[in-house]
């Protein structure tokens, strides 16, 4: 495993082109355009403001900059340099702003969500579109690109508006059984719209493509209820993350539950893999820090470095007692995501997702006490991977801090996580590895994204991005120990 | 909840009526049987009362003992009770609180979801008001914001630039409008179509592999059953197996794949009807099985049992014959050894030994053994002085052969004449063979034969000392026929006595080779020879003797 040296970087702002020649990144109102192999530097467009967000078109030939604050987006060719766009929605505002997938269309959301403008780069027409719903997933297109899904809010009832992206057209339009709708996704093959309710009440519905209701499903009543939804990339499977600290998952044929996973903070199966972080030699330390120490005390995964252990059959994971009289309280499983392959879900119980600021994310955050019926454990420093050919707990990956973000590598079943420290880790099923991000200094991994490619990934820090480049097949057999060696 | 109500309070009731109520309602508790029982017995002459005291009632005392014993039997089961009322009542009392509280409980929960769900209405009515508001404002919003004609809103690009598809941007009129709804309706249909179609295919593929699996798995059960099938049918399942062959024939009609092909209702249920049907089958000859593997198990320690005592029992019957015989066996052995052993001793004897056995002359018997074994040892120690004496004998007559050859080729050598000395040659050859013969015999003492070399001198004691002791050796030889006779009865003593056997042979050949080797000396310097080599015997017989 490699880096690449460190690059700066703000607001987290870092992401391959869809095409994985390109990286984009952002230093404060730079746009920076490197290439993905050589790094350097292609191309160097200056922003109207500090960018707060930004987007590749999906032909890679174009990329966005929202600047929120003022109002703005600009664009920038990457085939034709001297190329500009400037969009600026003025007084109305502007909260979001992305790409149409045929990347030629830019939907800009106002304030208040009074609307969604849609800009044409290719002829002077600019589409509107009212009632947009102000949630956590508003907006969903079809992997194709045909299709896009909007919440809409209209006389105090939920709706969605199924529109073709080709025209604008509006193809559809009918109003959701829901009481306050949280969120839209489509199956992977983009002939079923899942939609789910406000966490006030468990409640998925999934919609045909042509606006009929397939199905509902309610798992109980009374309790906080769906927090997250993930489809699996081959649309059989619905998975859904509650604030019972269950994930719940559907079938494709009956829209039925099919099993239950649910993340107690004691794994007794000893057929489960369970891989404890744990820090690595101390004495080194204690030889040759005397000042850095009330440091690495305070934070212990920040540079000392770390290996893992297996741990034997019960298990009791670390739990952190939720704080129930909060809103949003940091329980129930708020990150779920399947392995490209399908084989296996990778989930996170315990910690409230933080809305990243994307798209639609002006989150109508629940105002609730906390669930009356069970609390379940809250488990942040952990990450469950479940066997879903065997519908079983897999593996289970507690690490010393909570974790903060993890994605599959988009070639094979391989996990990276980051936890906010210096570290990086990996899981695949022949076992597990953290690398310490080299460098001088701390390099706190608070995000991570993979090239498409699966053989790099860039780490993103508060002010810092690097790349993280991965052994070749070949290689890659010997990068991983095996479940009996700690690396 | 009502029931517990209905039942009298005890309290309130007169005590006799207390009893008919408790006997008659509480005829579950186990106490009930013994207050019928005493309830019966105050009945007169009732047949449980006679046959449960009549051990110590007589007939005279019938009358006064079970108007006693109805008192005291009485008046203990009244107290008794009194005590269980009074226990009945309290539980009933500690049901009614319960029942009571959770009734409240009850209301106190519908009352809280009626609080949630009024607050739940008036939470979500607030919300729509406020939402109508926040919409009002919106529009207001709406207005002030997009109507104004904000000249900030806008876009500027410094080329618009062509479709990702490379189609051109068509117009939108009114009258292409309806055409493209149409159009766009007409694509989303393919597209829900296609994965309808697809899902169809999958469906198909994963029933068509079901339907395998069905057909393999009645094949597998009829062939399973089919060994049984008679049986099962003619008796209890007969309808069930007409059933089964009817919808067999059926399926024979059609070829057995058009007929899984057909997936119409008719088809299916024939199908799933006749799987169950087997399935019934092999599970009810399964659990026949199974019952009897259990019998099988609980009777097998059992029968394991059994036939390991009939085979213990037929082995030692084997054994106690066996027994018998080689008893009867030694009886005769030991009839035919004491016969022998008369015959040995006088006649009269004989006799008598044959007419009794008694305890005296089985001890004179074995004091005879005793004396025979004695005799027998000294026959041997004199049988192996002898061997002893004929090898030395042998390496004499060697030595003296040597001894002649060297003579007698001097003698010829003296004469010098060609055939003298072939003859010579001859003989030392035949010599040689000769004592190749004896080799094994005469390792050890061959190297002393050499010293009586030149000292010979004849002398005629060593072999009238040999035909005389040559005699004895048959006398060893009738012992052990003797013994081999006695023996020929008892195997112990053959086994004994077979290897000691063939000693007596070799020596008895050695003797003849030793005789012959002497016929052929010459008299006049055996003497010498025979002188030298007794002293030696001597030795080797003193040395013999000792242990």
């Amino acid at each position: 495993m490699n880096f690449s040296e460190v690059f700066k970087l703000s607001s987290l702002l870092c992401k391959f082109s869809p095409d994985g020649k390109y990286l984009a990144s952002c230093v404060q109102y730079r746009l920076v355009i490197r290439d993905v192999n050589t790094l350097q530097i292609l191309q160097l467009y200056t922003c109207l403001d500090q960018i707060q967000h930004i987007e590749w078109s999906a032909d890679s030939l174009f990329i966005l900059c929202a600047m929120y604050k003022r109002g703005l987006v600009q664009v920038w060719s990457l085939e034709q340099p001297e190329w500009h766009c400037r969009i600026d929605e003025g007084s109305a505002g502007l909260v979001a702003s992305c790409w149409s997938p045929d990347g030629r269309h830019i939907l800009n959301t106002t304030e208040f969500h009074l609307r969604i403008t849609v800009w044409s780069l290719c002829t002077k027409s600019v589409s509107y579109i009212k009632y947009p719903k102000a949630c956590q997933q508003g907006i969903a297109f079809t992997r194709d690109g045909r299709y896009m899904a909007l919440a809409e809010r209209r006389d105090c009832k939920d709706h969605v508006s199924i529109f073709v992206c080709s025209d604008w057209q509006l193809l559809r339009h009918f109003d959701t059984e829901t009481q306050d709708l949280a969120g839209i996704e489509w199956a992977p093959n983009g002939c079923v719209l899942a939609v789910w309710d406000t966490c006030l009440e468990y409640k998925v519905l999934l919609y045909s493509l042509d606006g009929r209701l397939l199905s509902a499903y309610c798992a109980y009543e009374w309790s906080l209820g769906v927090k997250s939804v993930a489809w699996s990339p081959s649309s059989q499977f619905l998975a859904v993350g509650s604030y019972d600290g269950k994930v719940r998952i559907l079938n494709h044929v009956t829209w039925k539950m099919i099993t239950e996973f649910g993340h107690p903070a004691t794994v007794n199966n000893p057929k489960t893999v369970v891989y404890k972080e744990a820090e690595k030699n101390p004495q080194l330390a204690l030889g040759r820090l005397a000042f850095p120490a009330p440091r690495a005390a305070a934070s212990p995964a920040s540079n000392t470095e770390s290996k893992y252990e297996i741990a034997s059959a019960p298990v009791s994971l670390q739990t952190l007692k939720p704080i129930a009289d909060r809103a949003n309280p940091k329980i129930g499983v708020g990150a779920l995501a399947f392995s490209p392959d399908n084989y296996f879900l990778a989930t996170r119980s315990g910690q409230w997702l933080r809305p990243a600021p994307g798209p639609l994310t002006l989150s109508f955050e629940p105002q609730c006490s906390d669930p009356r019926r069970r609390k379940p454990d809250s488990v942040p420093n952990a990450v469950w991977i479940w066997d879903i050919q065997k519908l079983r707990l897999f593996v289970v990956l507690e690490q010393l801090s909570p974790v903060r973000s993890f994605q599959w590598d988009p070639q094979q079943p391989r996990l990276a996580i980051c936890t906010g420290g210096s570290k990086v880790y990996l899981w695949s099923p022949a076992g597990c590895l953290s690398v310490q991000v080299p460098g001088e200094g701390d390099f706190q991994v608070l995000s991570l994204c993979w090239h498409f490619s699966g053989d790099s990934m860039a780490l993103l820090s508060k002010d810092h991005f690097c790349l993280c480049f991965l052994e070749t097949e070949e290689r890659v057999g010997t990068a991983f120990g095996r479940p009996g060696d700690h690396t | 909840m009502g029931e517990w109500m209905t039942v009298t309070d005890p309290d309130l009731s007169s005590e006799s009526k207390n009893i008919c109520q408790y006997t008659s309602e509480t005829k579950m508790s186990p106490s009930s049987l013994y207050s019928q029982q005493v309830l019966c017995s105050s009945i007169p002459l009732s047949k449980n009362v006679h046959s449960f005291f009549s051990a110590f009632c007589t007939e005279e005392n019938i009358e006064q003992s079970i108007s006693y014993l109805d008192q005291e039997q009485l008046e203990t089961s009244r107290r008794e009770m009194i005590g269980l009322q009074e226990r009945d009542r309290q539980l009933q009392c500690k049901n009614r609180n319960l029942h009571q509280l959770l009734k409240n409980e009850k209301d106190e929960v519908q009352k809280l979801q009626n609080i949630i769900a009024s607050r739940a209405t008036q939470y979500n009515h607030d919300m729509k008001r406020k939402e109508r508001e926040y919409n009002k404002l919106k529009e207001r919003l709406h207005q002030l914001v997009m109507n104004k004609k904000d000249k900030k809103i806008a876009m500027e690009v410094l080329n618009y630039v062509g479709r990702a598809d490379g189609k051109r941007g068509s117009w939108r009129t009114g009258k292409t409008e309806a055409s493209f709804f149409l159009r766009n309706e007409d694509e989303m249909y393919k597209i829900l179509l296609n994965d309808y179609e697809y899902r169809q295919k999958q469906i198909l593929m994963e029933n068509a592999e079901l339907k395998k699996v069905l057909q393999q798995m009645k094949k597998e059960m009829i062939s399973l059953l089919s060994p049984q099938k008679q049986k099962p049918r003619e008796r209890a399942d007969d309808s069930t197996g007409t059933v089964l062959s009817d919808a067999e024939e059926d399926a024979g009609e059609l070829s057995r794949e058009s007929l899984w092909d057909l997936s119409c209702e008719t088809v299916r249920e024939q199908l799933t009807n006749s799987i169950r049907k087997q399935w019934r089958i092999l599970k009810s000859h399964v659990e026949k099985l199974d019952n009897q593997v259990s019998k099988v198990h609980l009777e097998g320690f059992n029968d394991e049992d059994v036939i390991s005592r009939q085979d213990h029992e037929q082995e030692t019957e084997k054994l106690e014959l066996e027994i018998q015989q080689c008893k009867e066996m030694i009886k005769t052995q030991q009839q035919l050894l004491q016969q022998q052993l008369a015959t040995a001793c006088d006649d009269d004897t004989t006799s008598l030994l044959r007419d009794c056995y008694l305890l005296e002359e089985k001890e004179r018997l074995k004091e005879e053994w005793s004396l025979f074994k004695e005799q027998k040892k000294n026959f041997e120690k004199e049988r192996r002085s002898f061997t002893d004496a004929a090898i030395r004998l042998g390496l004499e007559r060697k030595a003296f052969e040597e001894e002649r050859a060297s003579w007698l080729k001097q003698q010829f050598l003296n004469m010098t004449t060609f055939d003298h000395q072939n003859s010579e040659n001859m003989k030392l050859f035949s010599a040689f063979s000769g004592s190749s013969d004896r080799d094994s015999l005469t390792v050890h003492s061959r190297p002393r034969q050499k010293k009586p070399h030149g000292v010979s001198n004849g002398s005629p004691v060593c072999t009238s000392k040999l035909t005389k002791s040559l005699p004895a050796s048959p006398s060893t030889s009738d012992f052990c026929q003797t013994r081999s006779c006695a023996s020929e009865h008892s195997s112990i003593n053959v086994l004994n006595i077979t290897p000691e056997e063939p000693k007596p042979n070799p020596v008895g050949r050695e003797g003849t080779n030793q005789k012959w080797s002497m016929a052929s000396r010459p008299g006049s310097q055996e003497g010498c020879y025979s002188g030298c080599s007794s002293t030696y015997r001597n030795s080797h017989v003193e040395k013999d003797d000792l242990p």
